[in-house]
């Protein structure tokens, strides 16, 4: 990590500070105050109830590489806004909002790094980033992810998050599903792995792509997973949704993931499944 | 009788009249020159009104009940069906009907969503809302095609992959991955037609094609206008809106690339004139399937994964 970045990271984490509403942190499952800052330590999991809270991508990233080092991938050139879209507001507005309080470019992040020992390229979806939704700047994201990956002959590992296609970006974020999809073709041409990490909440045609089509295909305990969404299934089939309906457990349960795996147990877990699955690593 | 769209209501008032003046000809009366006349006004509104629709006019087109569906175009494009059935893991899933086909004397697997004509075909084809077995029964077509050699033909016309907890149970969203997933795999050609509703996830699971055709006054988008309304507008009733900004017609997704070919419809749209309309299907499809025949199955194969890597690249 440059000495820029290791700044930029520090940066939110300052600001937070400085006001005092950022000081607690309540558990949205428990309802238990706990301090943020040991809320952060803590991986954003509640450590009364276990809770999994939403995390960004770099707090991810820190959590994942070996000793949190690591460089973060630049993010594709795409054009921007192609449909000139506006809904109450102009999209452009609302892309230039979500940049300005995420410090990010758009929703999918990759990093590269040792992992293991082994030279990785991870990305990670943040649902703050508009929903982590897939517009063509996920989409590239994605598509370089990988392309880094075979270049240094290593995995991608992906922790999806999203509410599904980026709506303001028309047939174009529906392009990603199939574009997606032809990236992860490539990598298994290739003969590496590739690893879906599913994290609350994967739905729409995030879920219905790239995110189901993973080597092996784990998911966070609790994490919110599935096609359609639960209120429009309601008003569909006008029944109540079952307790745990669509949940990871219930993924696991339904032979649709491999296993779940909490955030603490996350990078040891990947590590070990890298091991079986590529050559024996060489002294990095 | 045809059953008319709220924009067409002038058309509608014409044909009234000229019903009326039918019945009030006689040996005394002869009205034939005033229906005649009538009938060309109606000709001539049908063709401006059809010539300017907007996109929330073409999303009513595109659903029409008397639209022609699956097999409707199944028997007037080939000469020859069997249906297959069954996705060979749960049942069968009749929103998507598949099978071998002959078009034009040429060897098809022709697929696609059926939404049925009346009520009781509504159900049994639940309105053309596919759960995961019809996608692992297009998969398994569509694999069967490229073991043999057959060109893939899919019929896109769907609203969307039915939002239900069976479906979600059953892995609805891996079921289109996978299906999607095959189409790019297929060493043989895919073509694919969105003839009424391209409706997201449901609708690319079998359409990522070499080549995408689409009527006059099709849709295809990301999700309904309604939807994407209600979720950006927060009212549902600003779908027409919605329907603008989204790009949704033949004519938006041709200038963006999506679209390689627009099937021009008979005046007043193809439930007008089903004949007409699947005739000019028939010769669009012959053309593409001439094209892509010959091809090697590798270049297929790359031609159509370059064609989806490059959206947005
Ligand atoms: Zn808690």
């Amino acid at each position: 990590m440059s000495w820029l970045e290791k700044v930029r990271n520090k940066i939110p984490f300052i600001v937070k500070r400085e006001t005092p509403d950022n000081l607690w942190h309540r558990c949205s499952s428990c309802q238990t105050m706990i301090f943020n800052k040991d809320y952060e330590e803590n991986l954003s999991v509640c450590p009364k109830c276990g809770f999994h809270g939403r995390i960004g991508s770099r707090a991810r990233f820190d959590s994942l590489f070996d000793e949190g080092d690591y460089s973060v991938l630049p993010p594709p050139v795409v054009q921007e806004d192609p449909l000139k879209f506006r809904d109450t507001k102009r999209y452009a507005d609302r892309l230039k909002a979500a940049r300005l309080k995420s410090g990010e470019n758009d929703a999918l992040l990759n990093a590269k790094g040792l992992f293991g020992g082994r030279q990785t390229v991870i990305g990670v979806q943040d649902f703050s980033f508009m929903g982590g939704s897939m517009g063509l700047a996920v989409g590239s994201a994605f598509v370089a992810g990988v392309k880094a990956a075979i270049e240094c002959r290593s995995p991608y590992i992906i922790f999806t998050a999203a509410g599904g296609a980026r709506m303001q970006e028309g047939i174009l974020s529906l392009m990603q599903m199939p574009r997606t999809t032809a990236a992860i073709a490539a990598l298994r041409e290739a003969g590496l792995p590739y690893i879906v990490v599913l994290t609350d909440p994967t739905t729409g045609g995030v879920t219905a792509s790239y995110a189901m089509l993973g080597d092996i295909q784990i998911a966070e305990p609790g994490a919110l997973i599935g096609f359609a969404g639960q209120r429009v299934i309601e008003s569909t089939i006008r029944e109540k949704l079952p307790e745990g309906f669509q949940r990871a457990e219930y993924l696991l349960a339904h032979g649709m993931i491999d296993m779940v795996v909490p955030r603490f147990e996350m990078r040891d877990r990947l590590i070990s499944l890298m091991d079986y699955l590529l050559p024996v690593s060489e002294p990095a | 009788m045809v059953s008319y769209l709220d924009f067409e209501k002038p058309v509608a008032e014409l044909q009234t009249r000229i019903a009326e003046l039918r019945k009030a000809t006689s040996d005394e009366m002869d009205l034939d020159r005033e229906i005649s006349d009538l009938e060309v006004k109606v000709q001539k509104l049908l063709r401006d009104t059809y010539a300017h629709l907007t996109p929330w006019q073409k999303t009513q087109v595109a659903r029409h009940p008397e639209r022609p569906h699956f097999h409707d175009y199944i028997s007037g494009l080939c000469e020859d069906f069997i249906p297959l059935a069954g996705d060979r893991l749960f049942g069968e899933d009749e929103a998507i009907i598949g099978g071998l086909a002959r078009i034009d004397n040429q060897r098809v697997m022709i697929i696609g969503q059926e939404k049925g004509n009346d009520t009781a075909s509504r159900i049994k084809h639940n309105f053309g809302m596919a759960r995961p077995e019809g996608y692992r029964k297009a998969i398994r077509l569509m694999k069967m095609a490229d073991r043999f050699g057959l060109p893939v033909v899919s019929l896109v016309d769907t609203s969307g992959a039915f939002p239900g907890i069976d479906a979600e149970e059953r892995g609805q969203a891996e079921a289109i991955a996978r299906s999607t997933e095959t189409c790019l795999s297929l060493g043989v050609p895919l073509i694919s037609v969105i003839v009424g509703e391209g409706g997201s996830g449901g609708a690319i699971a079998i359409a990522a094609a070499n080549r995408l055709l689409m009527f006059e006054h099709a849709i295809y988008s990301v999700i309904s206008p309604e939807g994407c309304a209600s979720i950006l507008w927060r009212d549902a009733g600003k779908a027409s809106d919605a329907a603008t900004a989204m790009k949704l017609t033949a004519t938006d997704l041709y200038g963006l690339g999506i679209v390689d070919r627009i099937v021009l419809e008979p005046v007043g749209g193809a439930h007008r004139d089903p004949k007409s309309a699947i005739a000019a299907l028939k010769t669009a499809l012959l053309q593409e399937l001439a094209f892509l025949t010959p091809m090697d199955q590798d270049v297929l194969r790359s031609m159509r994964r370059k064609k989806f890597l490059d959206i947005g690249g």
